[in-house]
């Protein structure tokens, strides 16, 4: 197929050719008088202040770094609470993000050689001059709304910045849409506010904590890994709902094996049996909440016995679950989990999930939730960003009216030319997020890659989403860099500094240092009044009373709380929604036209021969983002899928045999992925973990490795609320023999 | 004094967090470890239970791999430490072979390598890198000969096990149930 952009391997180019040595080095092993002991033990470190980048709970850390400049390790800052100086695996594996050999080294540009599409080595200021003047272009021909940034982690808020000063705000995070998104509406809609990121979940005090649709320890969000320890520690009661005994389910007091897509028939029977057997918080719901008297009504027929033929789970059960709760309350969580993109109806399930917890009285109490603090740094003075005529919001007509961050799904419908009209969007830059393991609609997301006049990716890896890209720019890691201080709101208000441990390798660059000298070759150079971005953390960090003299010195400062992070007694608390008070029932949606109050609506089943596909995290790795870090593929090199060996006799399908998986629509999975025999997991149902199955040759030890699931998910149950992409509607079944796909690649 | 370790396996997650914090504290080359996490699953779904358990070298009171080096450079250190001598090691291999817990492996620079307790770091009193970055705090060492020491406690008021008794090597590795 001919199109305007080929896909390109840059490996097939023999680029950057240098090899990356440090990292290589090989154990030194000193002065082994005692045994075979080591190098830390007579080196002395360099220690940087820096935190972790490998995902998004962003822990302060101290790089240690050799005399020759070799980052040896990265161990926690113990005076960060979000971490207590305990990285998890892959912020102690952060090495590997640095060391990876296969990492972008200088920028490249798409060029015609001899008839073929291809990448050629150019300079940054050829790369930087292609890129603006071809931002100026569409600027004259379309209006600079027409560029936007899809981004992901801290590099994200340089490129937002250099997009607003240019005068676009269609800028989309994978996070909000495909992630988090329906819970931070739903939560927003009841108490006013989302529970944040770190979440506002008061773990480490909890008398009870639910788990549904969230598997902590699996998702490493270190924080919340620490803090449930000590509640077990504690002896905290754990309920965990999960079709599959998840890390947590199996630390759990109960186990509920629900079948997928019910939640929240589960939910709304829990709030029966608090109602009904009048074990809800009276006084907490008459100060705090409108709209009780509809909800009561609403659940009078969803009794446990409704939801068991729904969910499979007894009604003993759900009962004796809903009293463990009610005992434990206030001091109690259902958590309102992370990833929600699930059936299309995630807004709605998430709103449950609030609703019980405003029953519970959970929110303002000591072991529920807890009030966030903050300091808000001041922004680096620079002149208003120029109003842009139209946003995201315009390209939804009309739908999704509560999305109050932009979705990418409807940037990039926006980006494709239907009959006769032109497309909105004709630019992408993409900051950190390989859209091609992000984004679930590969058939949209190909032709509005296909019609794009511009198409820059900044990575620091040669991840797939790069092959497609007009210019590729090569970001250095967070290791090497500068980036904002991470202001942080949660229990207390901290500051943390990111600072270079070493030099940038080869010709990466800072994103800061990338979005400068674009905006200056934009003529924005009014928003860059600096040279180094070390001015602006100075200026920022002097205005709140610290500076970067001493957060180089101490990597994290916490700072002290002026309010209760719970209700006081004596006092009353007024939340952040219209009228003060949480939504029950929520006149917000009705009046936009949606269920005021969450409901259950059966979802697709999978037929015969087809299981539904449910996907998660590990440990040791983040998304797709870390699939090729020497270090943390020593530890977990490929996905499998789990199968319980029930429905594995009927297939004949052995223990760790590899198969390749086929869904619904006939899409099959391009590589096999090993089959993992587990009575862990339900008949119905099979599990991966997300971000594997890698096939850009260049990512050299991801390549090949496991199955990408995000290749199976070719229907997605769209939530009308604010446009979340539900991604578990989909079915797989096993093909034994090899379809030969992995040739088309 | 005698060194060992408890792990909670109630609070382990499997992380393998103890296992990358080994190899960056102690250079240990990727493609090997001194530890790793092991998962027994016991039961049919829907009722299963699974055990986490992060192992390594039970620096045993009676080890077999100190009996069988030919060259002694597998030795016993204070505290009950069993290490491995580098330039003393002819690579033989007879160590990894005796070990009922496989805790050994070849180093590619021709010696046979194995968890040290960090030693390096017990010395300067603190804790085996593994103990100090788990993020659940599932790790507890100390001294077995101090009554005060966190892990005499734990001991005391938990059940516990070792790993294969039945070997007779008198492992310091207790698995808190």
């Amino acid at each position: 197929m001919k199109t305007r952009r080929d896909f390109i391997k840059i490996s097939a180019l023999g680029i950057g050719a240098t090899a990356v040595t440090v990292g290589a080095a090989k154990a030194v092993l000193g002065s082994s008088l005692f045994g075979n002991e080591n190098a830390s033990e007579t080196e002395t470190f360099r220690r940087v202040p820096t935190y972790c980048e490998v995902c998004f709970w962003k822990c302060a850390a101290w790089a240690h770094v050799t005399k020759e400049g070799k980052i040896q390790k990265i161990i926690g800052n113990d005076d960060d609470p979000q971490c207590n100086g305990r990285l998890c695996p892959r912020g102690t594996g952060g090495v590997g993000m640095f060391s990876d050999p296969d990492r972008l080294k200088t920028p490249l540009m798409r060029v015609i050689k001899d008839g073929k599409q291809t990448y050629r080595e150019a300079s940054w200021d050829e790369a930087l001059g292609f890129i603006a003047s071809k931002m100026k272009d569409i600027k004259a021909k379309h209006g600079s709304e027409s560029m936007a940034l899809f981004f992901h982690g801290s590099s994200g808020n340089h490129f937002s910045h250099l997009m607003k000063a240019y005068g676009t705000t269609n800028l989309a995070a994978p996070s909000f849409a495909q992630c988090r998104g329906p819970r931070d509406v739903g939560f927003d809609a009841t108490f006013g506010e989302s529970v944040s990121s770190p979440e506002v979940t008061d773990i480490r005090d909890t008398k009870c904590l639910v788990l549904i649709g969230s598997h902590i320890g699996e998702n490493m969000h270190n924080g919340q890994v620490q803090e449930m320890s000590e509640a077990i520690d504690k002896g905290a009661v754990i309920i965990t709902v999960d079709p599959r005994l998840s890390t947590a389910a199996s630390k759990s007091k109960f186990w509920l094996p629900i079948k997928p897509s019910t939640d929240i028939a589960l939910l709304l029977a829990w709030i029966h049996v608090l109602i009904y057997d009048e074990l809800y918080n009276k006084e907490y719901v008459s100060n705090y909440a409108e709209g009780f008297d509809e909800l009561k009504e609403l659940v009078k027929l969803f009794t446990p016995e409704w939801a068991y033929g729904i969910t499979t789970l007894k009604p003993d059960l759900i009962r004796n679950t809903a009293r463990e709760i009610a005992n434990a309350a206030p001091s109690v969580i259902i958590h309102p989990g992370r990833h929600a993109a699930w059936y299309g109806d995630d807004v709605q399930r998430t709103r449950a999930i609030a609703i019980l917890n405003a029953l519970l009285g959970s929110w303002g109490n000591r072991g529920g939730l807890f009030f966030k603090e903050g300091i808000k740094l001041p922004e680096f003075p620079h002149p208003d960003y120029p109003t842009p005529a139209w946003s995201w919001k315009e390209l939804s007509n009309g739908k999704y009216p509560l999305a109050n961050e932009a979705i990418t799904n409807t940037v990039i419908e926006a980006s494709i030319p239907s009959e006769g009209k032109e497309a909105r969007i004709k630019g992408w830059i993409v900051s950190g997020t390989n859209l091609i393991a992000s984004i679930p609609l590969k058939d949209e997301l190909e032709k509005a890659m296909q019609s794009l006049e511009l198409l820059v990716v900044v990575d620091t890896m040669p991840m797939e989403i790069t092959g497609y890209a007009d210019v590729v720019l090569p970001e250095c890691t967070y290791l090497e860099r500068y980036d904002d201080i991470r202001a942080t709101a949660h229990r207390e208000p901290t500051l943390c500094l990111r600072m270079p441990a070493v030099e940038p390798l080869n010709e990466t660059k800072p994103a800061w240092w990338i979005a400068k000298q674009l905006g200056e070759r934009l003529g924005l150079g009014a928003y860059y009044n600096y040279t180094e971005y070390s001015e602006v953390l100075d200026w920022q960090l002097k205005q709140v009373g610290s500076s970067l003299d001493e957060m180089k010195r101490i990597g994290v400062k916490k700072l002290e709380r002026k309010t209760s992070p719970y209700i006081t007694e004596g006092t009353t608390h007024t939340f952040k929604t219209a009228s003060g008070k949480i939504q029950l029932y929520s006149h917000e949606f009705a009046e936009a036209g949606f269920d005021a109050m969450p409901v259950y609506t059966p979802h697709p089943e999978p037929e015969d021969g087809f299981y539904r596909l449910i996907y998660g995290r590990a440990p040791m790795h983040t998304f797709s983002r870390t699939a090729n870090n020497p270090n943390l593929v020593a530890l977990m090199p490929e996905n499998s899928v789990w199968v319980n060996p029930q429905v594995a006799k009927i297939w004949g399908i052995k223990k760790n045999q590899y198969v390749w998986l086929k869904n619904q629509d006939g899409a099959v999975s391009m590589f096999p992925v090993k089959v993992r025999l587990t009575e862990r997991i339900r008949w119905d149902s099979v599990y991966i973990v997300h971000g594997f199955g890698h096939h850009h040759k260049p990512l050299k030890f991801a390549y090949g490795r496991g199955v990408n699931d995000t290749e199976l998910i070719t229907k997605v149950m769209v939530d009308p609320i604010m446009g979340g992409t539900g991604m578990r509607g989909n079915f797989i079944t096993f093909l034994t023999v090899d379809p030969g796909k992995e040739s088309e690649s | 004094m005698r060194y060992a370790m408890a792990i909670d396996t109630r609070k382990c997650v499997g992380c393998s967090d103890c296992v990358v914090a080994c190899q960056t504290e102690n250079n240990v080359p990727i493609g090997f470890c001194r530890d790793w996490v092991t998962e027994t699953v016991d039961g049919t779904y829907p009722n299963v239970s699974i055990e986490l358990r992060s192992e390594r070298c039970n620096h045993c009171d009676n080890s077999p791999c100190v009996r069988c080096c030919p060259t002694g450079a597998s030795h016993i250190e204070d505290g009950g430490i069993v290490l491995v001598t580098p330039h003393k090691c002819i690579g033989c291999g007879a160590c990894i072979q005796a070990c009922p817990y496989e805790a050994r492996y070849s180093h590619p620079d021709g010696y046979v390598d194995k968890c040290t307790f960090c030693i390096h770091r017990v010395r300067k009193g603190e804790d085996p890198a593994c103990v100090a970055v788990c993020p659940t705090k599932c790790m507890y060492f100390g001294d077995l000969e101090d009554p005060n020491s966190e892990i005499v406690n734990v001991l005391k008021n938990r059940k516990f096990k070792a790993l294969a008794p039945e070997a007779g090597t008198k492992p310091q590795i207790f698995y808190l149930t």
